[in-house]
């Protein structure tokens, strides 16, 4: 059994006017125990609306979170309180998320409290192991948030997010606000942290360089739905999505000369309105005549040997 | 360098208060030039920037020293009239978050033409004529509908189009670029790097693009300037710097990012962290974090020496 399994999960959201937006729209996914799955996609596509649905930060429009085999979307909020024991959050503006009126020691600290985990001392105790755990000096505890860098704030965050011990960590774009120099530190103590707690990690980023060095498997969103998810290196060797292909080839690397590459034309469209049969053909560079009016199945390509999903008609077998 | 500077900049110092942030700045660009200036936040890179047009907050910042030469004119010299033909006219500037640099209450047609007539004696109706011209030019793909409609019905990357319209609006020679696509998604920063890429081409206005993503530098800019702690510690053409850093700090760098490395390995991580203007080290202000260090480091900064490639080191990778 998974650790995690969505089923058919949609969010909505109310837009301007009436209107609805489809945020997340029909995910299937499963992570197991110690695994990291890498959700990666534009703004917009509804990657950070899939980690707050699934701790129930927002509330699902449809569709089933599976945790551990329980199902999250019917509990109440002391069964939900129990469930976020295990269930943690990490977010991109670490300033944004530490109350900086309080110590950092309190801040570590209140999660204990919050769910009436020891006594003073053993809080206290628990507060210091978890400063030595994401690398910070013991008397960190009695100094603030803004006393600290960036790179600094972000352990806080992280030391807090696992004083519980969880199971399961939503990484929600946790490196992206980063210099290039202390990025490449968080990614590390994430990295050493997912293996000695044997985390599974829910890994959300915009970016393709960090989601291929951190993930075991990797899920690619357009406009609120998975358009391929598989192996991390099956889809960075043999991405099939014409997205997945779009997105490979825009992402600059230094020292490699500017590829053939497929630029995309124009932006996303407007996920209130979203195109009909495939929400991607407006920008598909393979585009043909099916695309405009039947969406494509999230399904393992024909005759593909390989564990990799695709949403793509290229990949069907259409007699 | 075979052709004459169009700006040249020689021994910046600027201080905030009395915290110095740039501390002996210098370099040029020529023209049809993109020059790439790369660095981590506080190493003083968009400081440089504003300060090519006269653009600092005068205090607390002030320039101590230095010189900023474009096109045959002293810029720290130019009184109030003559900077404001300087900027918008000869050299023009596009900032990160185009929301922020344009007036929500007025259509886009109307603010391209107000920067037409700001600096040409011409027409509204001249100056709109412009202002269409203009956002074809650029890529919006209805310019006639855009010219009526506000900034907060654009996505963000038909908004930094606008600004690259409003830029270009009296054909300056320099286009100073702050991070203009770190606010935009990947498939659309391409399509945005490649328009400034075309129109340096075709128009022969050189570009300074400041960014702290070493990939754009690497696959757009003709040079690089690698900028820490308020000091260019090293500069080359772009294909010799990425194929051989020579100063460690670039060395460190470009080993560490994922896309150099096989997944899942730990990265080899640079030790520390950028030191803020006010708290940087003696020496060279790498020293604390570099994995070379030899006994001059903390002691005394290095120059920045070299003939094509410009490196600020003691012990530089071979």
């Amino acid at each position: 059994m998974s650790l995690l399994e969505l089923n058919h999960l949609s969010t909505t959201y109310p837009g301007a006017k009436g209107a609805v937006v489809q945020a997340v729209s029909d995910v299937s996914l499963d992570i197991e125990a110690g695994e990291v799955l890498g959700v990666v996609g534009e703004s917009g596509c509804g990657k950070s609306t899939l980690g707050r649905t699934l701790l129930r930060l927002v509330e699902p429009s449809g569709g089933q979170i599976l945790f551990d085999g329980k199902d999250l979307t019917g509990l109440d909020r002391h069964q939900m309180k129990a469930i976020r024991r295990d269930l943690q959050v990490i977010f991109q503006d670490p300033f944004g998320s530490l109350n900086p009126r309080h110590s950092v020691g309190y801040i570590i600290g209140e999660p204990l409290v919050v769910h009436g985990i020891g006594d003073g001392a053993s809080q206290n105790d628990r507060v210091r192991e978890l400063l030595d755990l994401v690398g910070l000096p013991p008397d960190a505890g009695r100094r603030y948030p803004h006393e600290f860098s960036g790179g600094q704030r972000q352990r806080i965050a992280i030391a807090r997010a696992l004083a519980l011990d969880p199971k399961l960590l939503v990484a929600d774009e946790a490196v992206s606000a980063l210099d290039v120099s202390i990025q490449s530190q968080i990614i590390n103590l994430i990295a050493q942290l997912q293996k000695r707690l044997n985390l599974s990690i829910l890994f959300i980023s915009h970016d393709l360089s960090v989601i291929r060095h951190v993930s075991d498997r990797i899920a690619v969103m357009y406009l609120g739905r998975i358009v391929e998810i598989g192996p991390t290196e099956a889809i960075m060797n043999e991405p099939r999505h014409p997205y997945t292909l779009a997105l490979l080839s825009a992402i600059p690397r230094p020292g490699v000369a500017r590829q053939k590459r497929v630029v995309l034309q124009g932006e996303l469209p407007d996920p209130t309105n979203p195109p009909m049969g495939c929400a991607f053909h407006t920008r598909c560079p393979k585009v043909m005549d099916i695309c405009h009016s039947v969406r494509p199945v999230l399904e393992r390509p024909a005759g593909s040997t390989t564990a990799g999903q695709v949403a793509c008609h290229l990949y069907r077998d259409h007699q | 360098m075979p052709d004459p500077a169009l700006l040249s900049i020689k021994d910046l110092h600027i201080s905030v208060g009395s915290r110095p942030v740039i501390e002996g700045v210098s370099f040029d660009i020529a023209a049809g030039e993109m020059l790439g200036l790369v660095g981590e936040s506080g190493c003083g890179k968009s400081v440089t920037a504003l300060s090519i047009m006269r653009l600092l907050a005068e205090p607390p910042m002030h320039i101590d020293r230095g010189e900023i030469n474009f096109d045959g004119a002293d810029v720290l010299k130019l009184d109030d009239r003559a900077l404001e033909a300087l900027r918008g006219e000869q050299v023009a500037m596009i900032f990160q978050e185009p929301m922020t640099s344009l007036n929500p209450v007025f259509t886009v047609g109307d603010q391209i033409a107000e920067v037409v007539t700001l600096h040409r004696d011409v027409s509204q109706e001249a100056a709109m004529a412009r202002a269409l011209e203009l956002l074809g030019r650029v890529g919006i793909p209805t310019p006639e509908t855009a010219l009526i409609r506000y900034p907060h019905q654009m996505s963000g990357g038909q908004r930094q189009r606008v600004m690259i319209a409003m830029a270009l609006a009296c054909d300056p020679k320099l286009l100073v670029a702050d991070e203009p696509t770190t606010a935009l998604d990947v498939t659309v920063q391409a399509q945005i790097l490649d328009l400034l890429d075309d129109l340096r081409r075709e128009t022969g206005m050189a570009v300074l693009l400041i960014t702290h993503d070493l990939g754009v530098v690497s696959q757009y800019c003709d040079r690089v300037a690698v900028m820490y702690g308020g000091r260019i510690v090293e500069q080359a053409a772009a294909d010799e710097l990425f194929a051989r850093p020579r100063h460690r700090y670039t060395e460190a760098l470009l080993r560490t990012i994922p896309a150099s490395n096989i997944p899942g390995t730990e990265l080899p991580a640079i030790p520390g962290t950028v030191p803020p203007p006010g708290q940087r080290p003696s020496g060279c202000t790498f020293h604390p974090r570099c994995h070379a260090m030899v006994d001059a480091c903390p002691q005394t900064m290095p120059e920045l020496v070299g003939d094509a490639h410009l490196i600020r080191c003691w012990d530089p990778a071979a």
